[in-house]
């Protein structure tokens, strides 16, 4: 059941108490999609905290325990904290292009609440084109980066709006085709039936763990690294990079302005995870959905753990990963991403029309994609060992003047 | 529905209300785009051009189309258009005039062209929607399924265009 | 269908105007006392020289280029990718045929040093 199916009965309620068709329709969409919304706006909150937490495990640090129990309302101080601060333009400023990017950047990222299966029948709309609407709406963030970059009269803001752009593009392409090897599989770009699809039946009870990811792990790889730098999280944050410089292409905005960039990518990472997990780890499949009653709230708890997983997952590898160099980024992308997709679309394309039973299909499917792990891994393996060396070999002195130390046997160190 | 002038109108459905505002935007933000005296700006109202034609996409139930137009035209032309601007430096500066001293002769044939549409369209006979469109699932595997049998042709040699259009990029695009 | 496109355009609709209440309430709430200086420009401290609208190397337009041939590439693809259990022999080397022809493109492009960023 739907959310439409569902909103059309009430609407058929709101029509009996005598409101026209049009504004019972109105009033009940209206009504999920302001749920939706503010579920999402909400979540941002709990989003930063987890972020925020985990980061400080990694670094040896406590994070926020102040403001109410654990730090939970670290985020609300935050928020209120942004709300009280004074909303800056700076002089010669695009004003048009400079206020709009915000909450451009934010409603691209809102309106994919809309396609996101939470759990059996709760769902805003199952589109039949749900894979590509989410690709598609990507562009409404990659034009509110180019606006902000523009809009703020400001070099930096402009040169990493560039570069937000030219990464956000290079790694959509390879996020696109790993979406196709699920299309490719499944025959369908609904999540509802990529979700049933995922389902596996032993005697009649749904043991809901036929995830596609455990077929594609290759596929899997790909898409959660495109979606690390789809959402600009560590080894691709190059732009903005926190740490050390400044802040990329929102530098110039304050207040509630700079908060809706903020919102905007936390909320865009967990819908990312989201959408992996719909399309790779079962969605809200899992053991005994198919109950009639505990079913969907099983479903639920289900999609829940396993996005939230991926997401701490995220922001795990955001706490230890070092930043790659644009090059490196652009070179990942065209010239390992690109090319390795495209062989697993091509092998799964041959195969999936190969004269034997599907069983087969599948265990060729999963070597292939083990060989794509493969080779992903071992170029990860050699750019992290080049990396440690030349961290360790520029912590070395160059010169030895002034540097050694010798001790009393006279042996030096 | 009468207006001041005395001129009927049929009071519109609802889908046809939304259709009305959709068209609205989309014809707006094309005025938009010739008007503005800043190139950014124009680029911008053209993005919302793109999207209310995905608006109109739908109306025709064309889903597929909507969204296509949306991640290739929003997501890609638009991008590109950015790029294009800040490549021609010169373009940016000084709040280029959107008229020149042929702007009465195009106007003119703008209007001419748009009669002629319009006698165009009013008389084709379109064909009505007989039968309610299924929109599903099964008419986006119809369109792939054309794509690779019917116009297999006109598919193949898309796939030669762009190919030429990498090609072309690489000669274009070279630092010299 | 047309109905679930609806629900879609409220939601763009709510998803514009909850943002922009959370920036007008930003506006109104906080202070406005704006001065020369913090006006400027932030460069990390140093006043800014030239204009900010410089213009960008030719790389940006050829990633862009490519990406734009490789997102129709995909969405070819994908309305295939959904009829492909029901294909044809005849269809599906077409299918292939299209890919490989794609994939010549990348590697020309790779050979001519195109996908490098100097």
């Amino acid at each position: 059941m739907q959310i439409t199916q569902w909103s059309d009965a009430l609407s058929g309620w709101l029509i009996g108490l005598g409101l026209p068709e049009w504004a019972a329709i109105f009033l009940v969409y209206a009504v999920g999609a302001f749920v939706l919304i503010n579920y999402g706006m909400l979540s941002v909150l709990l989003l930063i905290w987890i972020t925020r937490k985990v980061i400080s495990r990694i670094q040896d640090r406590i994070g926020p325990n102040r403001v109410g129990k654990f730090g939970l309302l670290q985020t609300v101080a935050d928020a209120a904290k942004l709300l009280s601060k004074e909303d800056i333009t700076p002089r010669e400023a695009d004003k048009i292009a400079y206020n709009l990017s915000p909450i451009l950047s934010v409603s691209g990222v809102l309106m994919l609440l809309a396609v996101i299966p939470f759990a059996p029948g709760l769902i805003g709309v199952d589109l039949n084109i749900a894979a590509l609407f989410v690709v598609a709406l990507g562009s409404i963030g990659i034009m509110a980066a180019l606006m902000a970059g523009w809009g703020s009269n400001n070099k930096y803001a402009l040169l990493a709006g560039f570069r937000v752009v030219a990464q956000l593009l290079s790694y959509e392409i390879p996020l696109v085709l790993s979406i196709l090897t699920v299309v490719l599989l499944t025959g369908s770009m609904r999540f509802g039936s990529i979700i049933e699809s995922q389902s596996l039946h032993l005697g009649g009870f749904n043991l809901g763990v036929g995830w596609l990811g455990i077929v594609m792990p290759g596929a899997l790889l790909i898409f959660f690294i495109s979606s690390l730098a789809e959402a600009e999280l560590t080894p691709f944050d190059l732009l903005e990079a926190e740490s050390e410089l400044i802040a990329g292409f929102h530098i110039e905005y304050s207040g509630m302005k700079f908060a809706m960039f903020f919102l905007a990518q936390f909320l865009n990472a967990w819908i990312l995870a989201a959408v992996m997990v719909t399309l790779f780890l079962g969605g809200w499949q899992g053991p005994g959905v198919g109950l009639p009653v505990v079913g969907p709230l099983l479903g639920f708890g289900y999609f829940m753990i396993k996005v939230f997983g991926v997401y701490v997952l995220q922001q795990w590898i955001r706490g230890t990963f070092p930043r790659l160099r644009i090059d490196q980024m652009m070179y990942f992308a065209w010239k390992v991403l690109v090319p390795l997709t495209i062989g697993l679309i091509v092998v799964q394309a041959i195969v999936q029309k190969l004269p034997t039973p599907v069983a087969v299909h599948y265990v060729l499917i999963f070597i292939a994609n083990v060989g794509v792990l493969a080779i992903v891994a071992s170029i990860l393996q050699k750019y992290f060992r080049e990396e440690q060396m030349r961290t360790k070999r520029s912590f070395e002195p160059t010169s030895l003047i002034g540097t050694m130390q010798v001790n009393e046997e006279g042996t030096m160190y | 529905m009468e207006l001041p002038l005395g001129i009927q109108v049929p009071i519109p459905t609802f889908e046809q209300f939304i259709f009305i505002q959709v068209a609205l935007v989309t014809a707006v933000a094309g005025l938009a785009v010739v008007t503005s005296r800043n190139l950014f700006h124009s680029a911008l109202a053209l993005t919302l051009t793109f999207f209310g034609v995905a608006g109109v996409y739908v109306f025709l139930e064309a889903e597929f189309l909507a969204v296509s137009q949306v991640l290739v035209y929003v997501g890609a032309i638009a991008m590109l258009i950015a790029f294009a601007i800040m490549l021609t430096r010169s373009m940016m500066y000084g709040r280029t005039s959107p008229l020149n001293n042929q702007w009465g002769k195009s106007s003119l044939f703008a209007l001419l062209f748009f009669m002629g549409l319009l006698a165009f369209a009013r008389a084709t006979p379109w064909p009505a929607a007989s039968e309610e469109v299924i929109a599903d699932e099964a008419m986006i595997g119809a369109l792939g399924r054309e794509f690779v049998t019917t116009y297999v042709i006109a598919f193949e040699v898309l796939g030669l265009l762009l190919l030429l259009a990498l090609v072309g990029a690489v000669m274009l695009a070279r630092d010299r | 269908m047309l109905s679930q496109y609806f629900f879609i355009l409220i939601m763009s609709g709510l998803a514009v105007v909850l943002p922009l209440t959370a920036v007008i309430m930003g506006y109104f709430i906080g202070p406005r006392r704006p001065d020369e200086v913090k006006n400027d420009i932030y460069e990390s401290g140093v006043e800014t020289i030239g204009e900010t609208w410089v213009q960008f190397r030719a790389q940006y337009y050829l990633i862009g280029l490519v990406f734009v041939v490789f997102d129709v590439e995909a969405l070819f693809l994908f309305p295939i990718a959904v009829a492909y259990q029901q294909l044809e022999m005849f269809a599906v080397l077409a299918t292939i045929f299209f890919v490989l022809l794609l994939v010549i493109g990348l590697l020309y492009d790779w050979r001519k040093g195109a996908l490098e960023w100097q």
